[in-house]
């Protein structure tokens, strides 16, 4: 077990974990953030997609000792009120079937457009490939993104 | 207005003793209630009343609606309480909508599955909120002592033209909390609709981008363990012993101990899984602690021999037995093919097959197979469980809660009274969440450990432990006579562990000499629904054959289906046809008009497919196209039948998804086995679609009538295997008839 001073959402949050204790756990067990999800722990889904120093990174095969004093951002910091440009686009489009998925892939557009504000169709497959969704939601997402472009 | 009969039971009515002064004042859960859409705030009443167990109106006017069904993404959530809201006649932007906890005594059906959601329940939806309304009327009639006749009702406000009186519904819901519940409504005509067919937002979107906690995973309760189980490596294997010396070491690790998921003398029903029935539970404080201690845990599993056990379900108690042995895909398709070698079950047989047959001027025969299916929901297995002396609290996510609460009084022999299925939204289902045996375990080591527990499955455990799609394999044979007219069929199909076949499906009913076998290998490998089941592999196969029929016939594949249909309607052949063959050749006639079938094809290689399944009609047309050496779906035009669409654009996202999803389970999805293991666990070895691969666009269309609705969650997905195969045939000159399409073009 080891302290960590970890800076998430523009807070200081201290944990006592084992170094080797992925963010994803860190994040949904220790600080009670449930919105970064869990989906295969071997970054094949991005489900667990956060942001750190605004790049996108599996916080499933991020561990804890390995932060640091980066910016850590996961869904509940994206915005203050929900109203992110690719939030509203996502309820705009009505993207969700159960919804488990799209913070992982809100997050990783938002990471998109921060670098690249109008991403092209291929550029936009590119980005987002890891990201699965089992309902099939991958034509709205593209379309939402394409608004949040655009915003 | 039409005249109904009102369809809930009378239990949905019963009420709670009336507080002087008023009706009946409730506490609220703010927590599980969310507003539709995300610019409307509403303000929480002061005072709720219920006029019934589906519906709370504010002193304000704000109404909130129990959604009773488990919401997996099909958007019951929101059409459902749609429904109720129509018929009370209110503005959909003062309403909100909570997710019901399992009540047997106050909500009917509450299940996920076979797309029956709102097919079974839109009378009874239709007649709650109108019941309401009549009852919000009868109390403005009496206070205002003017006939109830002449009272209307527009958005959420009560009127009398003649006295000019005018009134929210907030300042009638306490008086009309207190009228006796009508036993005749007037109904809505569906011309009058303005909230069902005008496409409302997902009620929980706002908390879904913002990632509140709305899954079972997200449980979170005060003094709550962590427990994950260990389970065989592979079907046919049981535990041998275990040493938990060292992984009990381990940091944040509470217990380790191995218990049975039912008790010996248990009669399983439908939804209990017959695999794994003993495992070992590793307890601590967090995931990533049991996760690292079960790594540490030496645990040796043992082959089983034969065993029986009782099954209880629709057809009485049977014994059941199940094979041992490790079983590999390799042996699956020896057997398969010497079980269709053999003669099978003869389960439909019209005219004389055998002879028209011999008389054909041409026999086309063909045979396919698809392998086992994982349901991979992004969700990974979970339920939480608080089992103390006197009371038993599950919660999590479940397609069928009655089946949660049934199994669990049975193994912990305390009476369902006493034990509370709360539900969650769940991430993704798609059939495996109708099977439960995890909240069953949760609710044991709860008990074990006497603490509340959220159980929790790694990704590869909640494959291992797979309730999956059967294999199957099918035959068909079809003979034309000189003049192409096709004038036999047969239909031989079976699978491991059981056949998919539906012997009174089209094209039964259009061919006068018909036979349909069916046939089953045995096997200790669990299976149960999975989209469509059954339907989600013999759909797309007759789909992908009479297209090779058609090819044969030298006829255009829509036209020939189109001939079959006006057959089937104008002399159907057999007393039970499972079909209407004009609303079939409807979905087929749209989707040809939308997709602009053969005009202009050129360039384009183009497949159709149809299917008829839980009640709905779908057809589409898909275009592929070779991109870097690979086949690419540029284009779907979807059409559908499925009566009167509640939530427009929320049917469009599950057409949408089905096609997607569909795709990838034909190109991809593929789960074999070797000894007994499955040979893929997780999205590194289980090719699941991505967005490269999906549709560049999809346009879905639906047939307009009034007819009562039914359900999208599956009907679109079979035919699409089906339009993409004839469109890949289209673009290599290959057949595709074995699942994964990808692999045959390897």
């Amino acid at each position: 077990m080891a302290q960590f001073n970890l800076r998430i959402n523009g807070k200081q949050h201290q944990v006592d974990v084992d170094p080797s204790t992925p963010l994803l756990w860190v994040l949904r067990d220790h600080l009670k953030m449930k919105g970064t999800k869990y989906g295969c722990g071997v970054a094949q889904c991005g489900s667990c997609t956060i942001h750190l120093d605004g790049q996108a990174v599996r916080s499933c095969i991020t561990f804890v000792d390995s932060v640091g004093d980066k910016e850590i951002t996961t869904i509940e910091g994206l915005s203050e009120n929900g109203d992110h440009p690719v939030q509203q686009a996502w309820l705009e489009h009505d993207v969700a079937q159960c919804g488990y998925c799209q913070p992982g892939q809100i997050m990783q557009a938002a990471a998109l457009l921060k670098e690249n504000p109008h991403p092209s169709d291929e550029e936009i497959e590119e980005a987002m490939s890891g990201n699965i969704c089992r309902c099939g939601t991958y034509t709205r997402i593209k379309q939402a993104i394409k608004t949040a472009s655009n915003s | 207005m039409t005249t109904a009969k009102i369809q809930f039971g009378r239990r949905s009515f019963i009420k709670s003793t009336v507080l002087a002064g008023g009706g009946l004042m409730l506490g609220f859960n703010l927590l599980a209630s969310c507003k539709p859409g995300s610019a409307n705030e509403l303000e929480i009443p002061d005072e709720w009343f219920e006029i019934n167990a589906y519906l709370k109106i504010g002193e304000n006017g704000v109404v909130s609606i129990m959604s009773k069904n488990p919401e997996f993404g099909q958007g019951v959530m929101t059409s459902m309480p749609m429904v109720i809201a129509e018929e009370l006649d209110v503005d959909w932007k003062n309403v909100m909508v909570e997710q019901a906890p399992f009540d047997a005594a106050r909500f009917e059906r509450q299940f996920t599955g076979g797309s029956q959601a709102l097919r079974s329940s839109w009378q009874m939806l239709r007649t709650t909120g109108a019941a309401a309304r009549q009852m919000l009327r009868e109390a403005a009639a009496k206070a205002w002592d003017v006939p109830v006749a002449e009272i209307t009702t527009a958005a959420g406000m009560l009127q009398h033209t003649g006295s000019g009186k005018k009134a929210g519904y907030g300042e009638f819901a306490s008086a009309a909390a207190q009228i006796p519940v009508p036993t005749e409504v007037e109904l809505k005509e569906p011309k009058d609709f303005t909230i069902v067919g005008k496409s409302k937002k997902n009620v929980n979107g706002k908390d879904i981008v913002t990632g509140k906690p709305l899954f079972g995973l997200d449980v979170e309760k005060e003094g709550m363990l962590i427990a994950t189980v260990a389970i065989p490596p592979a079907f046919g294997m049981k535990l041998k012993s275990f040493d938990a010396t060292e992984a009990k070491t381990m940091p944040g690790i509470k217990d380790i101990f191995s218990f049975k998921s039912y008790n010996d003398d248990y009669e399983q029903n439908m939804f209990d899984t017959n695999a794994f029935t003993e495992l070992v539970a590793i307890v601590g404080n967090s995931t990533w602690e049991v996760m690292n201690a079960k790594l540490m845990l030496n645990v040796e599993w043992e082959p089983f021999s034969d065993y029986q056990y009782t099954a209880g379900g629709f057809r009485g108690s049977q014994e059941v037995t199940v094979p041992a042995g490790l079983e590999s895909t390799a042996d699956h398709m020896v057997k398969m093919k010497e079980a269709a070698a053999k003669p099978g079950n003869i389960v439909r047989k019209d005219g004389n097959p055998d002879e028209a047959f011999k008389n054909a001027a041409k026999v086309i025969e063909s045979t396919y197979t698809a392998p086992f299916l994982g349901h991979f929901m992004m969700e990974p297995i979970n339920f939480y469980a608080d089992v103390t002396e006197d009371m038993v609290t599950v919660i999590g996510p479940s397609q069928a809660p009655e089946f949660v609460e049934g199994t669990i009084s049975a193994r912990l022999g305390i009476p369902r009274e006493k034990i509370d299925v709360q539900i969650t939204r769940m991430g993704g289902g798609f059939g495996r969440r109708a099977y439960n045996h995890y909240a069953t375990e949760a609710a044991v080591i709860s008990q074990q450990v006497k603490a509340p527990v959220k159980l929790v499955y790694s990704r590869e455990d909640t494959t291992r432990f797979g309730v999956f799609r059967p294999a199957y394999y099918v035959t068909f044979r079809a003979g034309l006579d000189a003049n192409n007219n096709m004038i036999a069929f047969h239909v031989k199909a079976g699978g491991v562990p059981e056949s998919p076949l539906h012997a009174n499906r089209f094209p039964a009913g259009a061919v006068d000499n018909y036979l349909a076998e069916a046939w089953t290998v045995d096997s200790n490998i669990t299976i149960g629904a999975f989209r469509a089941p059954g339907s989600n592999f013999i759909g797309p196969a007759e789909q992908l054959f009479l297209d090779e029929v058609a090819e044969a016939a030298g006829k255009d594949p829509i036209q020939f289906r189109l001939d079959l249909f006006k057959k089937a309607q104008e002399n159907p052949v057999g007393e039970r046809n499972d079909y209407d063959a004009a609303r079939y050749a409807g979905v087929l006639e749209l989707v040809r008009e939308k997709s602009g079938w053969g005009q202009n094809d050129s360039g384009r290689k183009r497949g159709v497919a149809a299917y008829f399944c839980h009640n709905s009609y779908a057809a589409h047309v898909v275009d592929v196209v070779m991109e870097n050496g690979k086949p690419r779906v540029e284009n779907v035009v979807s059409a559908m039948d499925c009566g009167i669409v509640v939530n427009p654009d929320a049917a469009v996202n599950m057409v949408e998804g089905a096609v997607v999803d569909g795709i990838g389970c034909a190109m991809y999805g593929e789960i074999t086995f070797t000894d007994g293991a499955p040979d893929m666990d997780n999205f590194d070895s289980y090719r699941m679609i991505r967005y490269n691969e999906a549709p560049k666009k999809i346009d879905v269309h639906f047939v307009q009538n009034e007819i009562a609705p039914t359900g999208l969650g599956e009907p679109p997905f079979p035919p699409i295997f089906a339009a993409l195969g004839n469109a890949l045939y289209k673009l290599t000159g290959d057949r595709y008839y074995h699942q994964p399409f990808n692999k045959e073009d390897s």
